[in-house]
C-alpha cells in the first residue's frame, strides 16, 4: 500500500516522560510497520480536556483547539488531521462542529487567533487514529502484517467513553461498539465479550473524587477478569492511566487482588508485527504484560 | 443577574449557559439520570434540575453540587431521546455558577477544574508533575505531604516506568509562541465575558 500522511497530534499526556508516553512510543512504531508518516502539528496547544469546561468556560476552550487546527491547516495542508488521544479527539471533533454550525464563535474564535496571527478555515477533518485503521487500512488489510500473532491471549477490549461517545466510530453502535475486538482478533488475539466494555473509568473524577471513580475502575477489572481476560486493551491514555495505576488504590479500598495489565491497542499491534518489546514501549507498564514480552522477545 | 431576568430563570440559562437553550426540550424520562456513572451521588439529576430551572429555583440549581458529579462520559447525550447536549449543558451551568461565585465551596472537582486550566493556561500545554502536587497540596502543606506519601508508590512505578519526569518541576513541556497563546486567550476570554455581560 502507499504511503499514508497525516497531520498529528500527538497532546499532552503523550510527551516525552508524561503518562501516556508509552502510547507514543508504540504508535511510532505501529506506524513504521504501516507506512504511515505522522507530521506533527508544529507549536501545538493543550485541548482543555473535558475538565477545562469549568474554569475555562466556551470561546477559550473552542479556541484553544481553533488554534491547533489553524496550525494544522497552514503547515500540513491537505492531510486530515489525526489524535491519538480520546479528550484531544473529542475536543477538536466537537470544537470544529460549534465553529461550522455558529458564524458567530467563528468570528469570535478568529478575532482571539488572529493576536497569535492564525486564522481558522476549517478544511481539515478531526479524526481518531483508530479511524484511520478501520477506515483507510480495514481488518484485512491490518492482519496482513501480523508475523507474531497473539494466540493464546484473552484481552478485554476496553473502549471507554470518549472514543466512543458522543462521536465514536462511524457504523458502530455507542453500547457495544465491535472494533477493538476486531482489531485484537486480527492480530490473533481472542477478545472476551464482557459487560464494562463502554464503562467511565471516572475520567478526571480519579483525581478529584477518588472514592466514586475507583467504584468505577473496580467494576470494569471485575467484570474483565470474570470473563476469562489477560489483559485489558484501549484506545483511551486516561482510561489507561486510570485502570492500570489505581489498582493498588482499588485493592485497598474493597479488597481485591487486581493485577491485570493495561494496554494500548498500538502495542498490540506492534508486537504482533514483529516489534520489539522496546518498539512497543511494554517497559511502560506498572503491571508488566509477560506475555506479550515473551513474543516480543521470542526471535 | 437575576434582576435583567425579572426572575425568568429560564430565560437566564438560556441566554448565559452554554448549550442551555436545550433546557426547555427535556421531556423528564429520566434515561439520563439512569444512565449516570455517578448517578447515585446527584443530589438532583439532570432531569430534576431542568424541572428546577424551569421553576425558576436559581439558588437551588447553582449552588447544588450536582452538576460537579459528570465524568464528561457522554452517556446521557447518545441515550437522550431528545438528542439534548446534557454533558455540555451540564458543565455549562458548572462554568455559569463558578464564575457567579455560587458553586459549593471546596468542591474537589471545581477546584481541580482550575488548577487544570491555570496550569495549561500557563505554559500552552498540561505539566502532569505540578498538576497532581497540585491537587495533593491543595488543602495546604501538611495535608499535601500526607496524600502525596500515599500515592508514593504509584508516583515512583511512573517514574521508573518513564510516564513520570521530577525535573517537570522545574519547566517542562510548553507551547513556543507563548506570546501569541497568551494573547490569544485573552482575547477569547474578553469576548466571551462582553458576550455573556461579565465585563
Amino acid at each position: 500500500m502507499a504511503k499514508k500522511t497525516y497531520s498529528f497530534y500527538p497532546g499532552c499526556s503523550s510527551q516525552t516522560k508524561a503518562s501516556s508516553d508509552n502510547y507514543l512510543k508504540s504508535t511510532n512504531s505501529m506506524c513504521k510497520y504501516l507506512d504511515i508518516e505522522l507530521k506533527e502539528i508544529p507549536d501545538w496547544n493543550c485541548c482543555g480536556a473535558s475538565i477545562g469546561y469549568a474554569e475555562g468556560g466556551e470561546l477559550p476552550r473552542i479556541t484553544l483547539s481553533a488554534r491547533n487546527m489553524a496550525l494544522s491547516e497552514q503547515h500540513n495542508p491537505g492531510m486530515d488531521l489525526v489524535a491519538t488521544c480520546a479528550a484531544c479527539w473529542l475536543s477538536t471533533r466537537e470544537s470544529k462542529e460549534r465553529l461550522a454550525h455558529s458564524s458567530q464563535t467563528l468570528a469570535d474564535a478568529n478575532t482571539a487567533l488572529n493576536e497569535a496571527g492564525l486564522t481558522y478555515k476549517g478544511n481539515q477533518a478531526a479524526r481518531h487514529m483508530a479511524e484511520v485503521l478501520v477506515e483507510d487500512f480495514g481488518f484485512d488489510e491490518l492482519k496482513k502484517g501480523v508475523k507474531n500473532p497473539l494466540q493464546g491471549i484473552k484481552f478485554a477490549g476496553y473502549v471507554g467513553c470518549q472514543t466512543n461517545r458522543p462521536f465514536g466510530l462511524a457504523g458502530e453502535s455507542f453500547e457495544n461498539p465491535v472494533y477493538l475486538d476486531n482489531l485484537i482478533e486480527a492480530m490473533g488475539g481472542e477478545a472476551v465479550s464482557y459487560d464494562q466494555k463502554v464503562t467511565c473509568c471516572g475520567g478526571a473524577l480519579a483525581f478529584s473524587e477518588p472514592e466514586k471513580s475507583q467504584k468505577q475502575i473496580k467494576d470494569i477489572i471485575e467484570s474483565a477478569y470474570d470473563h476469562g481476560a489477560e489483559m485489558i486493551v484501549t484506545p483511551c491514555p486516561l482510561c489507561q492511566a486510570n485502570v492500570e495505576i489505581y489498582q493498588g488504590e482499588v485493592n485497598k479500598r474493597f479488597g481485591t487482588k487486581f493485577n491485570i495489565p493495561v494496554m494500548y491497542y498500538s502495542q498490540l499491534i506492534t508486537v504482533a508485527y514483529g516489534g520489539t518489546a522496546q518498539e512497543a514501549a511494554l517497559d511502560g507498564q506498572l503491571v508488566r504484560a509477560t506475555k506479550l514480552e515473551e513474543i516480543a522477545n521470542k526471535k | 443577574m437575576s434582576e435583567k431576568y425579572h426572575n425568568n430563570f429560564l430565560k437566564e440559562v438560556e441566554e448565559m449557559v452554554e448549550e442551555g437553550e436545550w433546557v426547555k426540550m427535556c421531556m423528564q424520562c429520566g434515561v439520563c439520570a439512569g444512565s449516570c456513572p455517578l448517578g447515585p451521588h446527584w443530589a438532583h439529576p439532570p432531569q430534576e434540575i431542568f424541572m428546577m430551572i424551569r421553576a425558576g429555583k436559581r439558588e437551588e440549581v447553582l449552588r447544588s453540587d450536582s452538576m460537579w458529579m459528570c465524568t464528561s462520559c457522554y452517556n446521557c447525550v447518545v441515550r437522550c431521546p431528545r438528542k439534548l447536549p446534557i454533558t455540555h449543558i451540564m458543565h455549562g451551568l458548572a462554568n455559569y455558577a463558578h464564575r457567579l461565585g455560587l458553586s459549593p465551596k471546596n468542591q474537589p472537582t471545581q477546584q481541580f477544574a482550575t488548577l487544570f486550566w491555570n496550569n495549561l493556561a500557563q505554559t500552552g500545554r498540561v505539566n502532569e508533575l505540578k498538576l497532581s502536587l497540585g491537587i495533593y497540596f491543595k488543602d495546604g502543606f501538611a495535608q499535601g505531604v500526607k496524600n502525596a506519601m500515599a500515592m508514593q508508590s504509584v508516583g515512583l512505578g511512573m517514574v521508573k516506568a518513564k510516564r513520570l519526569n521530577p525535573m517537570e518541576l522545574f519547566g517542562g513541556h510548553g507551547v513556543k509562541d507563548k506570546t501569541g497563546f497568551h494573547a490569544m486567550l485573552k482575547k477569547a476570554k474578553e469576548i466571551e465575558d462582553r458576550r455573556k455581560n461579565f465585563a
